[in-house]
């Protein structure tokens, strides 16, 4: 029995690993893309604080 | 929505899979409890062959159309081919020693297991030595596709040579078999980690999307 108990713990052990590491690595991929995009947006909207004042 | 529902169907089939292993199928004569491996540690293996298919798949029609998505469900399906092929290898063994009392045996079936998990190992190597994506697709594919010609050596195996693991008890001719209830539990268990390998295919390429899309990214800033 306690080969049996420790196959089917090593293979969940495995499994649940592998999910959360994905799962980790997507959201901070998903992140880092969000983060970059509105960086990107940012440099190509004109700044407001360079605009001439008018009068 | 549907991925929401899809890893609901999963989570249910793997809690009924777990009770058909545990509380349905009957407890095997000679080798008693230990036997209950058998329904994730052929499963496991059945879903690596599904994987490597994937692979070799991803592989000609990257080869074929030059297109990047073959490219990325080869990959995808490669790193699940070699977690599932390293559960066959790490259950294999805790049977084996249960049942043989020995760890490993250089026999046929177990040795083409191995070579199997090495080759797809060294696929994944590759894919993170070279940097440049189309040469790494094109070297990837090539050892994706060669690399499939172990299967169906590991699926023969035990059909062509005397070995130390059991004979098949699916479609090993008339001397094989399953108690009814044991079947039963083998087919859903195998149903069960196809899904599951489905699920983790769209989970990993879901991945593969977000790292392409940040590539892209980093190009437009650069």
């Amino acid at each position: 029995m306690g080969y049996l108990f420790i196959a089917y713990l090593l293979i969940w052990v495995f499994l649940f690993g592998y999910i959360l590491r994905l799962m980790q690595k997507t959201n901070r991929l998903l992140q880092e893309v969000e983060s970059l995009k509105a960086r990107l947006a940012g440099e190509s909207e004109p700044n407001p604080d360079s605009l001439p004042a008018q009068s | 929505m549907l991925q929401r529902v899809f890893a609901w169907a999963l989570f249910c089939a793997m809690a009924v899979a777990l009770a058909g292993v545990f509380l349905y199928a009957p407890r095997e004569r000679t080798m008693g409890d230990v036997q209950r491996i058998f329904y994730f540690h052929v499963s496991s293996a059945w879903v690596s062959f599904l994987a490597f298919f994937v692979v070799c798949v991803g592989s000609i029609g990257f080869l074929a159309t030059r297109q990047p998505r073959w490219d990325h469900r080869a990959a995808a399906s490669a790193e699940l081919g070699v977690l599932f092929c390293s559960l066959v290898l790490i259950t294999g063994p805790i049977w084996a020693k249960s049942s043989w009392d020995i760890w490993w045996t250089w026999d046929a079936r177990l040795t083409t297991t191995l070579v199997l998990w090495l080759i797809y190992v060294a696929y994944l190597m590759l894919r993170s030595l070279v940097a440049e994506p189309v040469k790494r697709a094109t070297l990837s594919a090539v050892v994706g596709i060669i690399g499939f010609v172990d299967v169906p050596i590991v699926y023969g195996a035990i059909r062509w040579w005397r070995t130390h693991h059991p004979a098949p008890v699916i479609l090993g001719g008339e001397a094989s078999g399953l108690e009814p209830r044991m079947r039963l539990v083998f087919f859903f268990c195998l149903a069960a980690f196809t899904l599951l390998y489905f699920f983790l295919l769209d989970r990993r390429l879901k991945l593969a999307h977000a790292q392409n899309e940040l590539d892209e990214l980093y190009r437009q800033a650069a």
